[in-house]
């Protein structure tokens, strides 16, 4: 088979308008904005050494923040604004997406506009300087007129850095709503599907390449005195901007938006959201990889529509609670909870996806293993394997409380790789999603929990406070309610995993939808 | 009666930070000197004398610690420094032309920031390469890393020239020039000294050019003037320094008139 007749790269192809367009526009509203701050504050710096070298340090320290981190950050604290910005002056904006991206991005791209510009600025000649002033030049004048001409090498230079970094980083910007081309690679990581994780690199390294040679350009004529040159880049950046305006412009902004979380399950669930909405005539887009606790955020702000979240998730991370009522209770419970806020809580979709203790089969019985209680006497042996947010749940403090369970350690995993590991030794033990198709494909089994310290996790559909009622919506949706039961959805996110045509999301949600067909 | 100086120094002091650790260091030191209108004046001195920091206190590239500076009767302390150094013509040691301006843009520079329209200042780069004797249609459109150094020198002395100054101010102009270059640039600008009625103040540290180009010489040395006059007025100065300093030129062309044949090319 050839490599490229796979029909994923097609699908990769169909969504390049959409992911590229957001990534060109999120990392030109990033760098604009960063020149804007970082080029003043780099003049007003230059014969200030002191404020200078805080800049310089301010800058430096901002860089070494990892860039998912600083993207994570911006998202509560936008939040917190935003509220208090209703709460003062009336008005709410979105903490979701593009504002956070943008402000994380360009802070990010201070550094080295910050540096090349002063040393930019240092490196003209005193005697130029100098016969500025003695022709009659203003201060300002010998700035326009002489020294920022004379740096502006240098200090596109620091320009064509930013921008490089920026275009990359900006990959990074999925987990925080803002569509860019990270959505490949995200995406792609999750459902296993390394056609999307390369497309996604090759294009954001394309991109960043093509705006570098492009800065280059613009730099080379600058240093050669080259309007030619000059004009070309130029021609060329604004020609990039505007192709990826064009079809922004084009496109229409009503619809429903679907959310999902970072993993296979919710992409395959927010295609088939999707799919249902289109059949009943709606106009609806997915926004994938969604961090745990911005997508409920999103939701109850507007920014997304529908998505599915789960019971326990909500119960134990968003509202705290620390006791596990029986499962119609808590439902109950959550339900009225989440009324409070009109966020409607639909229906349940039919099955759970609990974190569940996972251990090979042969291995458990070899120890004796059969629940969480029998577990206890092992633990201090045995080394455990959870995704990146488990550790921290309270669902985890809980069940360490409820049976007394000490590691000998524990480690974080991206959830496609905790079930080979597992499988293969590498670790004990994993603290794996009932609803994987892995379970079985690897021989794996879940342990009981009898003292029930894990709390349920129905699947359920939650709707934005903005289409509390509405009646086209709730009717498209309403066939998916209680049909998709556990089995189907193991198998699904097996398919999901499979990583060749079929395991796209859009795939597998198909298939799902007709098999609860056959029902 | 004398008529009134033009430019005049009266008890002018200035002193540098010296540094870390360092005293403040003296630059110019109690120097009281007068220029007349039409005078071409030579200040020469060695490295440090303070002859550059004199001649920059009179369009106020530095600011006078202690005395008075006055141009055209007005103390400069009082007056805008912007529009003082665009009516005082300024050539500098090695040209200072801005290397992203073409020729013309250098030339014009002053008349355009003082807001001159386009087409006169056309009009005036043309007259002022002609003045300098730089081939308009050749040299309008260089830049300056296209030029000689002679070249780029007569389009320093053009800039300086081109809003129409009553005086101009040189530091080692010719400095850096070949000999050949330095003689024909000195005269040249000396017949636009005359032609055009200016006032010059030139720093150098070459007595023989001082002595050539110059009607009045002033001799500094550890920032004080040690002694100012025409060369035939300096040459019955008591200080050993200045003594030197004139008698070096006078050895120098008598060993030349005996090492060159007197019918020889030269």
């Amino acid at each position: 088979m050839n490599l490229f007749s796979d029909s994923r790269w097609s699908e990769a192809l169909s969504h390049l308008p959409d992911y590229l367009g957001n990534h060109v526009r999120v990392s030109i509203a990033a760098l604009t904005l960063g020149l804007v701050i970082a080029l003043p504050l780099a003049v007003a710096a230059r014969h200030r050494p002191l404020l200078r070298g805080a800049l310089l340090g301010l800058a430096g320290i901002v860089q070494t923040v990892p860039g998912l981190a600083l993207l994570a950050l911006f998202y509560p604290l936008l939040l917190a604004l935003a509220s208090l910005s209703l709460a003062w002056f009336g008005f709410g904006f979105s903490a979701f997406g593009f504002l956070p991206a943008v402000l994380a991005l360009a802070l990010y791209s201070m550094l080295p506009v910050l540096r090349n510009t002063i040393t930019g600025l240092d490196g003209v000649d005193a005697a130029i300087v100098e016969a500025a002033e003695g022709v009659g030049m203003t201060p300002r004048q010998s700035l326009w007129q002489v020294e920022l001409p004379l740096a502006l090498p240098v200090m596109m230079a620091g320009i064509r850095t930013a921008a490089v970094w920026v275009i990359g980083t900006a990959t990074l910007s999925t987990p925080i709503g803002q569509t860019s081309l990270g959505n490949y690679i995200f995406g792609g990581l999750q459902t296993q599907n390394w056609v999307f994780v390369l497309f996604g690199c090759l294009s954001a390294a394309v991109l960043a390449l093509a705006v570098d040679q492009l800065l280059a350009l613009i730099e080379t004529g600058l240093r050669r005195r080259s309007r030619l040159r000059v004009a070309l880049g130029g021609i060329g950046i604004a020609a990039l901007v505007a192709a990826t305006l064009v079809p922004a412009m084009g496109r229409s902004q009503v619809g429903y938006v679907v959310g999902a979380k970072t993993f296979a399950e919710q992409y395959v669930l927010s295609a088939l959201l999707a799919q249902r909405l289109r059949a009943a005539g709606l106009s609806a887009t997915t926004r994938e990889g969604l961090g745990s606790s911005v997508i409920y955020d999103a939701l109850v702000s507007g920014d997304i529509d529908v998505y599915v979240d789960y019971s326990g998730t909500l119960w134990a991370n968003q509202f705290h609670h620390s006791d596990i009522p029986p499962r119609r209770q808590l439902l109950q419970a959550l339900q009225e909870t989440l009324a409070q806020r009109r966020v409607t809580l639909l229906g349940e979709l039919g099955f759970e996806n609990a974190y569940a203790l996972v251990m090979p089969k042969k291995r458990a019985e070899a120890l004796g293993i059969r629940s969480i209680a029998d577990l206890a006497a092992h633990a201090g042996t045995l080394s455990i394997a959870g995704d990146y947010e488990f550790f921290s749940r309270p669902e985890w403090a809980g069940l360490q409380n409820a049976y007394g369970l000490t590691f000998r350690s524990q480690r974080q995993m991206q959830p496609d790789f905790m079930y080979a590991a597992v499988a293969s030794g590498e670790v004990d033990l994993i603290a794996g999603y009932t609803s994987d198709g892995l379970i079985a494909k690897y021989d794996l089994t879940v342990l009981d929990d009898p003292k029930r310290a894990i709390p349920p996790y129905d699947a359920i559909v939650l709707l934005a406070p903005k289409r509390e009622g509405d009646q086209a919506l709730r009717a498209a949706l309403q066939p998916l309610l209680g049909k998709i039961d556990i089995a189907a959805m193991r198998e699904a996110n097996l398919r999901a995993a499979g990583g060749d045509g079929a395991s796209s999301p859009e795939a597998v949600a198909r298939w799902l939808w007709e098999r609860i067909g056959r029902q | 009666m004398q008529p009134a100086p033009l430019i005049a120094f009266a008890h002018v002091g200035k002193s540098f930070d010296g540094g870390r650790g360092a005293g403040p260091v003296l630059a110019v030191d109690d120097v009281s000197l007068e220029v007349a209108e039409g005078e071409f004046l030579a200040i020469v001195g060695g490295s440090g004398s303070g002859k550059t920091t004199l001649l920059r206190l009179a369009n106020r590239l530095i600011e006078a610690d202690s005395g008075r500076i006055t141009v055209e009767g007005e103390d400069v302390s009082t007056v805008d420094s912007v529009a003082l150094r665009r009516r005082i013509g300024y050539v500098f040691q090695s040209g200072g032309l801005f290397p992203h301006f073409s020729v013309a843009g250098n030339i014009g520079i002053t008349p355009k920031l003082s807001g001159t329209p386009a087409a006169a200042i056309s009009t005036r780069v043309d007259e002022l390469l002609d003045l300098v004797r730089l081939d308009r249609a050749q040299y309008r459109d260089r830049f300056p890393h296209e030029l000689s150094g002679g070249e780029r020198q007569r389009v320093g002395v053009a800039r300086a020239l081109a809003a129409k100054p009553k005086i101009v101010l040189m530091d080692e102009p010719f400095g850096a020039l070949d000999p050949l270059t330095r003689d024909a640039l000195g005269n040249d600008y000396r017949a636009l000294h005359v032609k055009l009625g200016l006032t010059t103040v030139m720093i150098t540290h070459d007595m023989t050019e001082a002595i050539l180009l110059a009607d009045r010489i002033a001799v500094m040395r550890a920032g004080r003037l040690l002694a100012q006059g025409t060369p035939a007025q300096l040459s019955k100065n008591t200080d050993v320094y200045v003594g030197e300093l004139l008698r070096t030129p006078r050895r120098q062309a008598e060993r030349l008139n005996a090492l060159l044949p007197r019918d020889g090319a030269a």
